[in-house]
């Protein structure tokens, strides 16, 4: 595209006039600005939602040729306002790599050869009917992604759901948000965040619990910035286990012994109730009480099940539940002084404040996952603060579509896309949409993510088909999974973009087309659906996953399930899709819609976004005057009683340290990606163990020194790095999962939440010794 | 040739009785925002009369309360 001299000048005109409407005007969209006109220098720049974080920023990518060749913010989308990170600018270099796989590769006697794509997919669908014919339908599975795109999770469940009739579909996103959505679900009823972004510019305080924004969602973090910057009253308090550059950046750090969490909410609502600041106006008419078991265990052994079970209390069960949680009682648990317990509890009580609670995995990666949510939504729901502009309760998703292809499609063995497999009337559904027999639809939930790889050592799962996704790094007590896997007659299907510890124990490897190769959809934290076109074409014999998937069903006998041709379908499963969520309160934007916008989100009704949910000021499914908690059948938001649990494993004399792991900015979770991005790659080599510098000077650990870190399931070495980026408190240590050299789940134990099953990646016991 | 862009803002009300005026001058290309009472105006004139002849009529507009310019330019 040729761009003359006047043309140019026309556009700086046009940014200059949108950057400053955007300064003065926080969210405004000019969205009939079309993109397509911002050519400069022969370059094309389309839009996209990032590949990465769930943050949802909307990317402009210029194209030159058949190229990306740049990335810029999107001022249009008002996630980031023309912002990006440092993956976000470098996104698109990590279609280049030049060990991309761009052929499929199939095991023949133990060496990877490289097959026609064709040839690959009538193995996989004939290793499935055989698997299927041999082990029953319950020995095939699906195991994805928070970065499948929207149309790659509908398809997968809808074979294994609706036409084979296992549910036998998880996602790696049960790593990093189950426990927000069973939060969500045992508090509201109903799944994923009532706020939207545009709190951040309305709220007074940010408490953020266990969450390291300032690396993990680092454009949301600088509107916090923005938002304290423009209105100096603002104010940041991180609340977590270690120092990060969030807490340097916070105008309160404040850190707590891991798990202990629970016992600090609990204290911040006994000082609520103490002080006198309960919204009681609130509470009478949208609020219930209610408690559940206890000693509910950690799920470390096979075949762990476990049910909750409501018992309804009212308000004086509640204060009688918090009389242990004084500030004073829980400074012995927690090690907060209790004069900061009441400091937070004041900034919640004061009527005055809109407060914005964010957490991430500190909060949904934790044994007691789903209760710590529940906790911090009894603040919010104590003091009337939810479901208004700067009053959020907000968990922020890792993953770029953990919300719009796993909570909303429901990629989980127990859901559906609408409800879930054990409701007689989501599952008429769904094969009404499906055109599926109803009885194909297995009424009963199969295995949780944990429980799959436990099956799949097991022999009871015999086929794995995994895409998007990383799992022989991923996987908590890795060893035992990675041995699972590898066992005989075990037959794993991995879709890859590059060579990983996970395709390396692939019978089966398909060359999947990556991202903005393929036209397709992600849904981000905040409710907002983003669509992407084929900005670039797919290399090699690349093809999405997407179309992997359908190619399989049809060879398995599912033609009439997946008609659709390789020019529309994209379009015609969106169009199936949003059948199931056609109600004010979850109806999606049409597939047109969609394609114009950088985002919308839903519901989406009468043209009409909903940023506010439950509140009828700006809900419109809400049926009763100000707020209507419609999720729950009494249209009341929940109390819960949770108490105080210790972790799965603590320090003891043998293993003294606490290990917490976890991301940094550079790397995009096991770094598959983003080391193939050399400038990225450059600034974050390889991972280390942070040490607190007392530990390290106490045992002779300098840093760059060689440290063996051990727990009872495995070792490894790797560098030690003191008053680095982060500094973890005394008796703890740090490590990034990002670096497939450094396996650090294969130290790290699979206890997980009984309610959601997500594991806890932040708590088990180690011991350092120099190596 | 001036090229000049600003921000739009309209009497109270008045964002689309502004969008249709300003789409009737010559010279004036008009983007509204989605979600604010504002609108962005690039103005894109072949000469400096035709320029004060625009802002005359840009002022004359019942529908605008203020332009704050955000970019300028004229050739030497």
């Amino acid at each position: 595209m040729k761009l003359d001299r006047r043309s140019f000048i026309k556009l700086m005109a046009m940014n200059s006039a949108a950057t400053a409407a955007a300064t003065l005007f926080p969210g405004v969209s000019f969205g009939a600005w079309s993109t397509t006109e911002m050519a400069s220098g022969g370059i094309l720049w389309k839009k996209t939602p990032c590949r990465f974080c769930g943050t949802g920023c909307s990317l402009l990518v210029g194209v030159s040729g058949d190229r990306a060749v740049a990335v810029k913010g999107d001022p249009n989308c008002t996630v980031n306002k023309g912002l990006c990170c440092v993956k976000g600018y470098h996104s698109i270099q990590i279609l280049y790599g030049k060990d991309r796989i761009q052929k499929a590769l199939v095991r023949k006697n133990g060496k990877m050869v490289e097959v026609p794509v064709a040839e690959a997919l009538d193995l996989v669908a004939r290793k499935m009917q055989e698997t299927i014919q041999v082990h029953g339908k319950d020995a095939v599975a699906m195991y994805g992604s928070g970065q499948w795109s929207i149309t790659d999770g509908y398809v997968a469940s809808k074979l294994f759901k609706g036409c084979i009739g296992t549910n036998n579909v998880e996602a790696n996103a049960r790593l990093c948000m189950a426990s927000a959505v069973t939060g969500c679900i045992t508090t509201f009823g109903l799944d994923e965040p009532m706020g939207c972004y545009e709190d951040i510019e309305k709220a007074d305080v940010f408490v953020t619990w266990g969450n390291n924004m300032a690396e993990m969602h680092p454009v949301l973090f600088s509107r916090m910035l923005a938002t304290r910057k423009n209105r100096t009253h603002v104010k940041i308090i991180d609340f977590a286990t270690r120092t990060t550059r969030s807490s340097l950046a916070a105008d309160r750090s404040i850190l707590f012994r891991p798990q202990t969490d629970l016992a600090v909410a609990n204290a911040i609502c006994y000082e609520i109730i103490r002080n006198g600041w309960v919204n009681w106006d609130f509470v009478n008419k949208h609020v219930s009480f209610h408690k559940g078991k206890t000693n509910i265990g950690y799920g470390t052994e096979d075949h762990f099940k476990f049910k909750d079970k409501a018992e309804t209390v009212d308000f004086n069960a509640l204060k009688l539940f918090l009389k242990d949680y004084t500030p004073e009682n829980v400074e012995k648990i927690s090690g907060v002084p209790a004069k900061d317990i009441k400091y937070l509890a004041a900034l919640y009580g004061d009527p005055d404040k809109k407060v914005t609670s964010f957490w991430t995995m500190g909060m949904n990666q934790h044994t007691r996952g789903t209760w710590i949510n529940n906790l911090v939504y009894n603040i919010h729901l104590l003091t009337g603060k939810i479901s208004s502009p700067g009053n959020s309760p907000f968990s922020l998703t890792g993953q770029p579509s953990a919300c719009g292809t796993v909570r909303e499609v429901g990629t989980l063995t127990h859901k559906l896309p609408h409800g879930v497999v054990m409701n007689p009337d989501h599952r008429k559904m769904a094969a009404r949409i499906w055109d599926v027999p109803v009885e194909n639809i297995d009424p009963k939930p199969t295995y949780h993510t944990v429980e799959m790889f436990r099956a799949l050592d097991r022999g009871d799962i015999r086929f794995m088909w995994i895409q998007v996704t990383n799992p022989m790094v991923t996987m908590p007590n890795l060893r035992r999974y990675r041995d699972g896997a590898e066992k005989e007659g075990r037959f794993v299907v991995v879709s890859e973009i590059y060579p990983t510890p996970t395709s390396d124990i692939a019978d089966v490897i398909l060359p999947s087309a990556l991202w903005i190769e393929r036209e397709g959809f992600f849904g981000n934290s905040e409710r907002r659906t983003q669509h992407n076109e084929q900005i670039v074409p797919m290399p090699g014999e690349t093809v999405s996953n997407t179309w992997q998937i359908m190619e399989v069903a049809r060879k398995m006998g599912f033609e009439k399930q997946f008609p659709w041709s390789e020019e529309t379908y994209i379009e015609d499963i969106w169009n199936e899709y949003i059948q199931f969520h056609d109600s004010p309160k979850h109806r999606m934007a049409p597939f047109k819609v969609l394609k114009e916008r950088s985002g919308v989100q839903w519901p989406y009704v009468n043209g009409m976004e909903t940023k506010w949910r439950y509140n009828a000021k700006y809900d419109p499914a809400c049926k009763q005057k100000d707020f209507d908690f419609y999720g729950k059948k009494d249209h009341r938001a929940w109390i819960w009683l949770r108490p105080y649990e210790p972790p799965a494993e603590s320090p003891d004399s043998e293993y003294p340290f606490w290990l917490n792991t976890g991301r940094v900015l550079e790397h995009w979770h096991t770094g598959s990606m983003t080391r193939r991005v050399p400038i990225l790659h450059k600034a974050m080599p390889e991972s280390y163990v942070e040490i607190n510098p007392d530990d390290a000077a106490r045992m002779g650990i300098t840093n760059g020194s060689d440290v063996k870190i051990s727990s009872r399931r495995g070792s490894l070495v790797m560098k030690a790095m003191i008053n680095g980026r982060g500094n973890p408190p005394r008796g703890m240590v740090f490590v990034p999962f990002f670096d497939e050299k450094y396996l650090i789940n294969e130290v790290t134990l699979d206890a997980f939440c009984p309610i959601s099953k997500q594991p806890d990646y932040k708590k088990c016991a180690v011991k350092l010794e120099r190596a | 040739m001036p090229v000049f862009s600003y921000l739009a803002y309209p009497e109270q009300g008045a964002k689309e009785q502004l969008l249709k005026d300003l789409s009737e001058l010559r010279y004036c290309e008009i983007t509204p925002a989605q979600n604010e009472e504002l609108l962005i105006l690039l103005t894109d004139t072949p000469d400096e009369d035709s320029e004060k002849q625009l802002q005359k009529k840009l002022k004359a507009l019942d529908s605008l309360q203020s332009l704050g310019m955000a970019f300028g330019h004229m050739d030497d």
